[in-house]
């Protein structure tokens, strides 16, 4: 009789192993759940980018005031687009997503189809704040049908970085107002370009086509008819759109003109042309400086420079924070949400990397409008981009607006490789519509 | 086998009829164990298979036969359009598949040719026998990533290392990423560094246990080493080579993480600026991730499925005449 029982004891342990495994799975995430009544809370942040978002100061200074909460920060060093497909699988399978998470300008849009994932913040009191925010970026951080679902947190209003040892080398002008002087166009800025190129065989004047594509659309964008890939109905329009052709062309000319350094923007070549100082002028939006400053280091320190933007301004990237219905301390994620993006927060994140307030008050705070960056030979920063930011004209984004840009930047890259650049539009205009569907 | 004849033994006469009852029920009980018990005892592989693999898989076709975005409030039955679409209108798609199917022949054949080389070197008596083995064993436990990122850097345009050679020996430098055929060679020497040695290992292995007495007679009767090798090891070696071909075919046909980590920096997924190595796997993502035609994506992974299954079989039945029946 033995053998039998202790087969059936076997046979009851595997059973209750094939059960423990079955309900696992159904516990996974419920860890502190305890705090949203006063105890002790611990909000998640999520932020992308190289350089983060610059806000670890202000945590000090929120846990101080706040001594029942503690922040953690995840997601610097990640791209925006790693960062946002893992956002985009968290929103949607309603876990896993921070307390506070960033949207990004060009991908904010995306998650106006599933507002109903984050927690409304007009309910946390942020429509008394709308006078906190330039009109425009409040806008964007609000659905069509009224739900906000982010705060603004910075905009990308743009200007030129450029080496002056460079220029000074190659018989340009140095010092910023004239370098501004020289380039009240694009036109003219290939023009001067070319003059560079004559002058110095080593290095190239831009970085790279897609850098330069994207500033001149957001601006060319901004000043015709307000919107890109997507008319603001998100009707596909690539091919109809005047100014995406416009800015398409332009970019072709200044690589027909051998400007560009050819780099793919964000890799490892493109950081080491900084470091190596292969290239003598990058579109610098305002988030742009900093980036400048993590890559190149302290050794290009004092020969960049920031001079204005040809064209009229123009704005690219910024975010917004927001708040996932599925964080468990809604309230206080909303209260941090609100104190990040505050006067006083923003110009905490401008005064640590650079990212230009999107707050008209801390625009013209002394903190920002009198600023001077110190790397970039004491340029008055403050109001080189805060200048441009006021009187900005918004562009329209489409939902899947990076796929269709990835697509156009694909085709730039073609070119700077030598294929023809109207082949390589009629392929940007196919695959962006592919990318788009 | 006792507790059979247990169970089927006669009851005793004349016990209590309580007692009767007891014994008959631990009787059947005892029947239901042995068989049951069984079943019991294999579940759960089945379980983790039910939830991880067979869930997983009918839920992808239930998906494909969606429009599931997460940028679309609601979900509607598209039935076969994503496939209808995918199979018809969709260059991009048939780039993929060619592009895998080309870095897949690029790599597979020097592949196994190589490791069969190695093993068969290996195989012999030499010095510091254990060290050889151990060291082509080496690139399977380093990480993908790094593999890729150290031969992103030779193959790179400006300042690589293969540029510098082509360069020192008057060569033009090769853009590695903008030429088609350029990269998917680029993209192969990555798979096979770190693969040759994994089927070398199992070649070997299967080498060892080819009796010595077949070279011993081949020997006597004259037949020369390279004579041995293509009557004697490779014949033998016949379902091993069928085990490497498939586990080669669907790695190659699922090749994700070199091209992927070919490009640095923004767009990784495109593969090339004009997807000159994107792979069946990376559009899936592309699809998935970019896009969010989740819908779309399913039908990509199953048409992956089948094609790696089609695949498969066909190598089985090319290894299958290797021997050529005799």
């Amino acid at each position: 009789m033995s053998v039998p029982i202790r087969r059936r004891r076997f046979a009851a342990i595997a059973l209750a192993s094939v059960v423990v495994l079955g309900t696992t799975a159904a516990c996974g995430d419920d860890s502190d759940s305890s705090g949203s009544d006063g105890g002790p809370v611990t909000l998640v942040v999520d932020v992308f980018g190289d350089q983060g978002f610059g806000y670890e100061e202000l945590y000090k200074q929120y846990e101080a005031e706040h001594p029942n909460v503690k922040i953690q920060e995840r997601g610097k060093g990640l791209g925006l687009g790693d960062y946002n497909t893992r956002l985009t699988q968290q929103i949607t399978a309603g876990s896993g997503a921070g307390d506070v998470v960033a949207l990004e300008e060009g991908t904010i849009v995306q998650f106006y189809a599933q507002a109903d994932k984050f927690v409304n913040l007009a309910d946390h009191g942020a429509n008394d704040l709308k006078g906190n925010f330039l009109p425009w970026k409040w806008e964007q951080g609000t659905t069509p049908d009224g739900k906000v679902l982010g705060l603004g947190t910075d905009v990308g209003s743009m200007a030129l970085c450029y080496r002056s040892d460079l220029f000074k080398a190659a018989g340009l002008p140095t010092d910023r107002e004239q370098v501004g002087a020289l380039w009240p166009t694009w036109d003219e800025f290939i023009a001067a370009g070319q003059k560079f190129a004559a002058a110095d065989k080593n290095h190239k004047f831009v970085d790279s086509a897609t850098n330069f594509y994207n500033v001149v659309l957001m601006q060319v964008a901004g000043q015709g008819t307000g919107y890109t890939y997507y008319d603001k109905s998100n009707k596909m329009v690539i091919d109809q759109n005047p100014d995406v052709k416009t800015a398409y062309d332009l970019t072709t000319k200044m690589i027909a003109a051998g400007l560009s350094n050819n780099l793919q923007s964000f890799s490892n070549e493109w950081n080491a042309g900084f470091k190596n100082g292969t290239f003598a002028t990058i579109a610098c939006p305002a988030w742009m400086t900093g980036v400048i400053k993590g890559q190149a280091g302290d050794a290009a320190a004092g020969k960049w420079d920031i001079a204005k933007a040809p064209g009229a301004g123009g704005n690219w990237g910024g975010s917004f924070l927001g708040v996932p219905k599925s964080s468990k301390h809604q309230k206080e994620a909303a209260e941090l949400a609100k104190f990040l993006t505050s006067a006083k927060g923003q110009i905490g994140a401008y005064k640590a990397v650079g990212n230009l307030p999107s707050n008209p008050q801390a625009l013209t705070d002394p903190a920002v409008a009198d600023s001077t960056n110190d790397y970039f030979s004491k340029a008055p920063v403050g109001k080189i981009f805060a200048a441009g930011a006021t009187d900005l004209k918004p562009v329209y984004l489409g939902p899947k607006n990076n796929a269709v840009r990835t697509a156009v930047e694909n085709s730039l890259r073609a070119v700077e490789q030598g294929k023809s650049a109207d082949e390589q539009w009629q392929a940007a205009l196919k695959n962006g519509a592919a990318a788009g569907k | 086998m006792s507790l059979d004849l247990h169970a089927a033994a006669p009851p005793e006469p004349g016990p209590p009829r309580a007692a009767r009852h007891t014994r008959s029920r631990a009787a059947s009980l005892t029947r239901l164990d042995l068989k049951y018990s069984p079943y019991l005892y294999v579940l759960p592989f089945f379980v983790i298979f039910a939830v991880f693999g067979v869930y997983p898989i009918a839920y992808t076709v239930w998906i494909a036969l969606t429009d599931r975005s997460p940028l679309n409030s609601t979900i509607s039955f598209v039935g076969m359009d994503n496939f209808v679409e995918l199979i018809t209108e969709d260059p991009q798609f048939w780039n993929a598949v060619v592009n895998t199917f080309g870095m897949f022949l690029l790599s597979t054949v020097p592949q196994l040719l190589l490791a069969l080389m190695l093993a068969n070197a290996l195989n012999r008596k030499l010095r510091a026998q254990t060290f050889f083995r151990m060291a082509i064993a080496m690139p399977i436990i380093t990480s993908t990533a790094v593999v890729a990122l150290i031969f992103s850097m030779i193959y790179a345009k400006d300042f690589g290392l293969v540029n510098w050679l082509l360069d020192s020996v008057g060569l033009d430098p090769i853009d590695w990423r903008a030429n088609r055929f350029a990269s998917w060679f680029a993209i192969s020497t990555m798979v096979d560094w770190r693969w040759v040695g994994y089927n070398a290992l199992i070649y070997l292995a299967a080498m060892q246990s080819i009796s010595k007495d077949m070279y011993e007679a081949a020997a006597l009767d004259g037949a020369s080493r390279r004579r041995q090798f293509w009557s004697i090891t490779v014949p033998q070696l016949r379902p091993t080579i069928i085990f490497t071909l498939i586990i080669s075919t669907i790695g190659g046909l699922q090749l994700f993480t070199e091209p992927l980590l070919f490009t640095s920096g923004s767009g990784g997924l495109s593969g090339g600026s004009e997807g000159q190595f994107q792979t069946i796997t990376m559009y899936l993502l592309d699809v998935m991730n970019q896009r969010f035609r989740w819908g779309y994506a399913g039908a990509v992974a199953l048409v992956l499925f089948v094609l790696i299954a089609l695949m498969s079989a066909i190598n089985y039945l090319l290894a299958r005449r290797i021997s050529s029946d005799k």
